[in-house]
């Protein structure tokens, strides 16, 4: 792991905080998180429901701003930039992958691709990351016509076709049978390993962690510990 | 090379066709009616100003009793004057070939020398006649056509007393008489009254009017001043019976083209922001709704990177699609219209040429408007949804939130269903939307409640002129004044049941700046084929002293019943009296000024006088009578009531359906485009809701009934506004309809009110049981597995 850690990191948090509703309806979500994410590593964020994983996985990808703490990508500080600049952010450097997929119904699987390779700055083609995602033989479909593990799949091919430095899953595998779940993991190992993006998987299945180079347990809106695995698993090898 | 966004933008378009297609037809009808108006209105204004133009038609007018031809010198000096033409001009009596009626005819005199300077005739076939020869004469086009009467033909006019053959050279054109009808009439009627051209001689010893004019034409020089030329030559007409002389706005034929135009000014104006109104509250509402359902696809853009002004331009996109479909119609419809119209037209003008000429302003200015529109409809709701965060954006939207409040309080007092109940919460919990849809079904009422409204004003208006104060079979305008033993007289004609003498003398009303020119009667004690009405529709008893005058004209002069008015009688003695108005009259058709027949002329010191009679006829004796009328020297003008109640009623019945027809296609559009949409937001927001009801054992009509009662309980929520909205709208037409010689009067029938409603929410319930026919089709597992 030592090849990992001297790495650079690519996110960064200080002492992260969100609160959502005020007064006593106030619920925190995260309560001071620090953490750190290091090019080409593949984390995984486990914990259980309402612990704050999503919350901290939508601060990382500027969906969400948090209430207090500092959040870094980079040398750039997020907390501190303009809604244009993380539109830019996002739009250059994060990829996205869904529980439900969220792919766009009227459009085709090829065009849900295109629709991230129009504005990015140095896409693949949207058959590539389609290939890449085991997608070759159905670009023309749209999403109805495709079964979950094939949509997730879309949503991967769109996530990754920018070349994106970090890819934030939220429960990829969630809405998914194991068999199907598998297929999807092993795209994002196999993309982690090709093309070197930092990885962060979030999801309740404990099973998953072993394919992780760290796993990050949340509980309570808090960073309860992190492990390193000596030994990873393939996705296939996964028990659910 | 398309993006992605926008491929998804014409899929979404096609996907909601039914409701961009029902939205777009409302847009259309904005659309069209802005540039068939305005397509119209080009086209009558540039035709005629180019002939107008061409023809050099005149400026100023002026009718005198008999002026001598040395006083167009003096005329000719009045400053700001470029040209003046003199010549005679009268009413006669003709008798067509085969045609037993009498027709009129007004002989207009050629110069003595050369062509016409001011007026030119164009000729259309044959020649103008020979000045020399008084039994020439060429005639309007429409009335040779209506007679047969190819140059070398002949008929017979009764000319100041003598019957005489006269020949026709050829057929005429005038911008004079665009719009060509004879005396008492509204409608040019091209068998019954044609104008004469005739040399100058000819007309000079038939009318008994040698080196004399009674009809003057000045053209002016740019930027003179129309009314300072009008008081000069009313000063130089005065001592020969001069009438008043006017601009072009009293001239018969501009005025009636004026009106034309001004009334396609106002459709232009009023109708279309109707549409373009609704039109921007049915984007909104589907836009919104459009939105709503794909907030999570907003997030994801988003997310991926597209910038807020990029989405919220997608959606801007998409509603200008909408108004784009709609400006395509609209355009489409406006244009092949506005060709027909000019067809139209030229069934009651008279124009050398008519070709539609397209309006670019019009296009432009709609194009502006439509997108305005939709762009202004979608900006809220693409506002509201595009500030989300992503993070919100993804996460469904909260459960709409319903409280306890009225509804409970209202549902427990009735004892209401839970149906019912239901259809309370919603409308109380979207009450922007209920209101929506009331103002789009009030709008379409309000729509149909106007348009019908013409033809009860038209009813009222032939009721009133024709069967109300005027009972009268037909009036004979005698060739001079007469002591009232002509009256006797008149008792024997064949068919003659029952005959009244009448006195008419045109004065000048004048009070302050105001000033108008009209007739004024002579009302005899106990008269009963012409009576007086009141606004209420009631006689109005003659007073002692004083006049009557029309309500319409005493608001135009400022004036109230027991003010005193200025009268300036324009007929010898030429007198000034200061007169009460004791009480104001309506009259649909001209405006005269009513008086005691002792009480005017003990007015004026003379001996009471007839100049026209009204008679009540046996319709079995007519072709007696007519003959008779067409060889009696003592009558100049004839005025078949009967005969014109039946051309107004024809006139009216003949284009009734068809508009009757196209009015209703606009509300019905409107109800449509309104609750089709309305119940489509409906079902897509409550399938879950509506699919849980059938998974409790509600059958597919109960189900459909919390969708189809709340439409219906909005749509007849909003009819009575749209009785009221109508109603004003019907105000403002009758306002802009009505000119010196119409009052609309404004009466709106039961039928009319009974039949936009009966339209209206055929087509709002027809609208609803379309989408309810979806929600029958919905599949329960599959609306209860959707997220929302």
């Amino acid at each position: 792991m030592d090849a990992v850690a001297a790495q650079k990191a690519v996110f960064r948090t200080e002492g992260v905080t969100k609160v959502y509703g005020t007064g006593a309806g106030a619920v925190q979500a995260l309560r001071g998180v620090d953490l750190t994410l290091y090019e080409g590593e593949m984390v995984v964020l486990l914990g259980a429901s309402g612990s704050g994983k999503s919350t901290l996985l939508n601060i990382l990808g500027a969906l969400d701003t948090p209430t207090a703490g500092r959040v870094f990508f980079r040398e750039q500080e997020l907390t501190r930039a303009s809604d244009r600049e993380l539109t830019a952010f996002r739009r250059d450097h994060v990829g996205f992958v869904f529980q439900f997929y969220n792919l766009v119904p009227s459009l085709t699987a090829r065009e849900n691709v295109a629709l991230v390779t129009e504005i990015a700055k140095n896409p693949m083609r949207p058959e590539e990351a389609l290939e890449r995602a085991g997608l070759k033989h159905r670009m023309d479909h749209f999403p109805a016509e495709m079964s979950g593990g094939e949509q997730q799949r879309v949503a991967i091919a769109r996530a990754i076709a920018k070349r994106p430095e970090v890819l934030l899953c939220d429960e990829p595998t969630g809405a998914l049978d194991s068999k199907t779940g598998v297929t999807v993991l092993e795209a994002l190992t196999d993309i982690n390993r090709e093309l070197g993006t930092a990885t962060a998987i979030i999801t309740h299945n404990v099973g998953i962690q072993k394919i992780a180079h760290r796993v990050v347990f949340l509980a309570d809106g808090r960073v309860a510990k992190v492990i390193e695995n000596e030994t990873r698993i393939a996705p296939s090898e996964v028990t659910w | 090379m398309i993006s992605v966004l926008d491929r998804k933008l014409l899929r979404d378009l096609r996907r909601i066709w039914a409701q961009v297609l029902a939205i777009a037809m409302v847009l259309a009808c904005g659309v069209a009616v802005l540039v068939l108006a305005n397509g119209a209105q080009l086209t009558l204004t540039e035709t005629r100003d180019s002939w107008y133009d061409h023809s050099r038609f005149a400026d100023v007018f002026a009718t005198a009793t008999r002026a001598p031809l040395s006083l167009t010198d003096r005329i000719a000096e009045i400053d700001g004057m470029a040209q003046v033409e003199a010549r005679i001009s009268d009413f006669v009596i003709l008798d067509m070939p085969g045609m037993a009626a009498p027709a009129m005819g007004r002989v207009v005199s050629l110069p003595e020398a050369g062509e016409p300077v001011l007026n030119i005739p164009l000729v259309r076939v044959g020649r103008l006649p020979d000045p020399t020869r008084a039994d020439e004469v060429a005639v309007s086009e429409r009335f040779a056509l209506a007679h047969d009467l190819a140059p070398g033909r002949s008929f017979h006019a009764i000319l100041n007393g003598q019957r005489r053959e006269l020949t026709v050279t050829g057929w005429m054109l005038s911008p004079e008489f665009i719009y060509a009808i004879g005396p008492g009439t509204l409608i040019p009627d091209d068998g019954r009254f044609g104008i004469l051209w005739m040399g100058h001689d000819g007309a000079a010893a038939a009318f008994d009017m040698e080196g004399a004019f009674d009809e003057v034409s000045l053209r002016l020089t740019p930027g003179a001043s129309v009314p300072a030329v009008v008081r000069a030559l009313d000063d130089l007409l005065d001592p020969y019976g001069g009438t008043g002389a006017h601009g072009r706005d009293r001239q018969m034929s501009h005025a009636f083209l004026q009106s034309e135009l001004d009334q396609l000014s106002a459709m232009a104006v009023v109708l279309p922001p109707v549409f373009f109104i609704v039109s921007a509250f049915l984007v909104n509402m589907v836009i919104g709704r459009l939105i709503a359902l794909e907030r999570q696809q907003i997030g994801l853009l988003k997310a991926v990177g597209y910038s807020t002004p990029q989405i919220a331009g997608h959606y801007l996109k998409l509603s200008i699609g909408i108004g784009v479909v709609g400006l395509l119609i609209g355009w489409a419809l406006g244009a092949f219209f506005a060709g027909r119209i000019a067809g139209l037209y030229a069934q009651y003008f008279s124009f050398p040429y008519l070709v539609y000429v397209p309006s670019p302003g019009a296009f432009v200015l709609s194009g502006s408007l439509a997108v305005a529109t939709v762009v202004l409809g979608a900006l809220r709701a693409v506002w509201a949804s595009v500030r989300l965060s992503p993070a919100v954006a993804m996460s469904p939207p909260a459960p709409p939130k319903y409280s306890r409040g009225m509804a409970d309080r209202i549902g427990a007092l009735l004892r209401l269903k839970q149906t019912t109940m239901m259809i309370l919460r919603s409308l109380i919990r979207w009450p922007g939307r209920a209101a929506i849809t009331v103002f789009g079904v009030a709008a379409s009422v309000s729509v149909l409640v106007a348009s019908f409204f013409s033809f009860d004003a038209m009813d009222a208006m032939v009721d009133d002129a024709f069967y109300q104060s005027n009972r009268a079979g037909l009036t004979l305008m005698l060739s001079q004044t007469r002591s009232p033993r002509v009256v006797e007289d008149a008792r024997s004609l064949p068919g003659a049941l029952q005959v009244e003498g009448v006195f008419a003398a045109p004065v000048r009303l004048t009070h302050g700046p105001h000033e108008k020119f009209l007739q004024l009667q002579a009302q005899p004690e106990g008269a009963e084929l012409l009576r007086v009405l009141g606004p209420g529709g009631g006689e109005v008893p003659m007073p002692p002293a004083g006049v009557v005058m029309p309500a319409a004209m005493a608001e135009d002069l400022g004036l109230r019943a027991g003010d005193m008015v200025s009268v300036e009688f324009l007929v010898p003695p030429r007198e000034t009296h200061l007169l009460q108005i004791t009480a104001v009259t309506f009259q649909a058709l001209g405006q005269s000024l009513h008086m005691n027949e002792t009480a005017l002329f003990d007015l004026l010191r003379q001996g009471p006088q007839v100049n026209m009679l009204n008679l009540l006829i046996d319709d079995a004796a007519l072709p007696d009578l007519y003959a008779q009328i067409k060889t009696t020297p003592a009558v100049s003008g004839v005025m078949l009531w009967n005969e014109m109640r039946k051309q107004f009623v024809d006139e009216i019945q003949r284009n009734l359906w068809t508009m009757v027809l196209i009015y209703s296609i606009l509300g019905i559009l409107i109800t449509v485009g309104v609750v089709y949409n309305a119940a489509r937001i409906q079902l897509s927001e409550r399938s879950h809701e509506l699919a849980s009801l059938r998974v409790l054992g509600f059958t597919k009509a109960q189900v459909a009934y919390v969708l189809v009662a709340e439409l219906m309980f909005l749509s007849l929520v909003a009819v009575p506004i749209g009785w009221w909205l109508g109603y004003l709208f019907a105000a403002a037409t009758a306002e802009g309809f009505s000119t010196d010689i119409v009052t609309l009067p404004l009466i709106v029938t039961r039928t009319t009110y009974g039949g936009a409603t009966a339209i209206v929410l055929v087509a709002a319930l027809a609208s609803a049981l379309l989408v309810k026919r979806r929600l029958d089709r919905i599949d329960i597992v599959t609306a209860l597995k959707q997220k929302e």
